[in-house]
């Protein structure tokens, strides 16, 4: 199968998985918390269920480097914002190491507002970590506007991929 | 990984001494509309009274010229009763049978060690009488040049107005695979021949813009893993980074008199339009809004700019002066406009529309607010004048491929300029060039 329609059918699983309510949580893998809480950092053990679950949960959306975002918009809706959370979490708890916001934007429109507007979805993300705590001389943004796309077609599956931003450590 | 990729190679052309015959792809051009009705042109082929062959066929380069300009007609060479070279051998009645209008004839002539004489003349058939006559004599690698300032000549004498066969185009290129694509900032004439890269990068390159003399671009180049603004003199090839402030640096255009770009910087935290003095490297702050404004674009009078701005809440298109004051909207109708550039008699905007997700380039008449769309492709982007206002020059997609357009400002001739291989895409009208373009002696 190719990479697009698995990021694709990924993408539409994800909303599916919101749409119902954080089943996400919920899910069958106790097995798996302390993998999820390692590569998270976050697994310091108070002891509560309800906190591993907590944390691998985390760990999943912290897994996720990428918040998409409407066309012309750089509104983060709530999934991001818990993606954006996780890494902010994350951060606080590893005070060495330091983010890029990278914006990005589609490529309909012109190039040169798609540069303002992926600049724009950069601060965005930017606004909420710095609110969550994270220090502004540990977080970078940049803008590449429409000029790095991730899926190279010209569909609507294509541009929903475009319009991201990435979180680069 | 990341380290390799901010040690990005770099090869600026020093010199365009012997570069151009490196440069492997070349941009060809496909008339996809042309129009009924161009001014019916004899075009002889040239003679030479020596054995040797010239390196171009003189004549058939001002043939196409003429023909891709929609203006004119040539005429099928199998239609001619004969093929003067000389004054002498001209009978008009050999032309008004045809129904020729105008006559080129004209003769390539070996002179000495790789140097050829090109002579021209132009007749008015009807009037029976010269309308020009002119000879050059050049390397034989200049005689596209030449065949280019003719048609140039023919076209003024005929028309009225100054022809945009002599002038170039800049454009940036993008070739390779995912991952590995590679950039490169090219110059050609604008028939597409003599491509010349100015700058070569593994990453992206955009916006770039003439300087009004035609020796200078200005670019935004990602070279350092953010847009910085770069100015080349793309005869010498020296170049010198105008803004790397923090965030964006970019949008460059040139004032009318060259003195000043305006360009778009975020570095307040949010884009804004300033104006670089370029003898004193000072920048004034123009606009001061928390929208997104950028693209600015100034008026050939040199006393308004327009530009890009979301603060209606979508993207649409404003005006000020040039000091930053009377701010007004000028576009009402569509959804998104963008990207808007003016026509050298300032009575026109060329920008971006879109509608319903579809954005196509757009003429927008400044007296009568009349929006008129050009195209029906749905990807369109940077729309630029040729320098005589009669055709606009765009990027847009052509089966998945990025390739460059050109449209006639009344919409009835249309062009494909494609490469054969890769992509192609922020295409820049050159001015009228006033310096002779650089030669490869």
């Amino acid at each position: 199968m190719n990479k697009k329609i698995l990021l694709s059918l990924f993408g539409m699983m994800a909303l599916a998985l919101t749409a119902c309510g954080g089943s996400e949580a919920t899910k069958p893998g106790v097995e798996d918390k302390s993998v999820g809480a390692e590569s998270s950092g976050v697994g310091t053990g108070t002891g509560v269920d309800g906190k591993t679950l907590d944390a691998k949960g985390k760990a999943d959306l912290l897994a996720k480097r990428r918040v998409y975002f409407a066309f012309d918009s750089s509104a983060v809706d709530d999934e991001s914002r818990a993606i954006i959370e996780a890494h902010a979490a994350f951060l606080n708890a590893n005070k060495n190491i330091k983010v890029v916001f990278e914006g990005n934007t589609d490529e309909r429109g012109t190039r040169e507002y798609n540069l303002a507007l992926g600049e724009r979805r950069a601060q965005a993300v930017d606004r909420i970590a710095k609110l969550l705590g994270v220090s502004a001389d540990r977080i970078k943004t940049v803008s590449y506007g429409e000029e790095k796309p991730i899926a190279l077609g010209h569909t609507e599956s294509d541009w929903a991929l475009n319009r991201r931003v990435e979180i680069v450590y | 990984m990341k380290t390799v990729q901010q040690l990005t190679t770099l090869i600026v052309a020093m010199a365009f001494a012997g570069y151009a015959s490196l440069a492997s792809a070349i941009l060809t051009i496909e008339i996809t509309q042309g129009v009924d009705g161009g001014l019916p042109i004899a075009i002889v082929p040239f003679g030479g009274a020596g054995k040797e062959q010239p390196p171009q066929d003189v004549a058939a380069v001002i043939e196409a010229d003429l023909a891709r300009s929609g203006r004119f007609t040539p005429l099928d060479k199998k239609m001619f009763v004969a093929r003067p070279t000389d004054d002498k051998q001209v009978v008009f009645k050999d032309w008004r049978i045809v129904k020729a209008e105008a006559l080129v004839i004209g003769n390539v002539k070996s002179v000495e060690q790789g140097r050829w004489q090109v002579e021209f003349r132009l007749y008015d058939v009807f009037k029976e009488k010269q309308i020009a006559g002119y000879s050059y004599v050049v390397a034989g690698d200049r005689l596209r040049a030449v065949a280019h300032q003719i048609s140039d000549i023919i076209y003024e004498k005929l028309t009225g107005e100054p022809g945009v066969f002599s002038t170039r185009i800049a454009y940036v290129t993008r070739e390779g695979a995912a991952k590995h694509f590679n950039y490169k900032l090219q110059i050609a004439d604008a028939d597409g021949y003599n491509p010349v890269t100015v700058l070569n990068s593994v990453e992206p390159l955009m916006s770039p813009a003439w300087s009004p003399d035609g020796t200078r671009l200005a670019y935004v180049s990602f070279e350092q893993r953010r847009p910085i603004l770069y100015m080349q003199n793309v005869v010498h090839g020296s170049r010198a980074r105008i803004a790397e402030f923090n965030g964006i640096n970019s949008a460059p255009a040139w004032s009318p008199d060259g003195s000043k770009l305006a360009l778009t910087l975020s570095r307040d935290g949010n884009p804004e339009i300033y104006v670089l003095q370029l003898s004193d490297n000072s920048f004034t702050r123009l606009t001061n809004h928390p929208a997104i404004d950028t693209e600015p674009s100034w008026s050939p009078d040199g006393k308004e700019i327009v530009f890009t701005s979301d603060r209606g809440g979508k993207p649409q298109i404003y005006r000020m002066r040039a000091d930053g004051s009377s701010v007004e909207r000028v576009t009402f109708e569509g959804e998104y406009n963008a990207r808007a550039s003016y026509s050298a008699d300032g009575k026109m905007l060329t920008l971006v529309s879109g509608a319903q997700g579809r954005y196509h380039v757009a003429l927008l008449h400044l007296q009568s607010s009349v929006l008129q769309v050009l195209t029906d492709t749905a990807l369109d982007e940077s729309p630029s004048f040729a320098p005589n206002g009669r055709m606009i020059l765009y990027a847009t997609e052509r089966s998945g491929r990025g390739v460059l357009a050109s449209v006639s400002s009344d919409g009835r001739v249309r062009q494909l300029l494609k490469l054969q291989e890769g992509d192609v895409r922020e295409p820049a009208w050159s001015p009228f060039i006033t310096s002779p373009p650089p030669t490869k002696e």
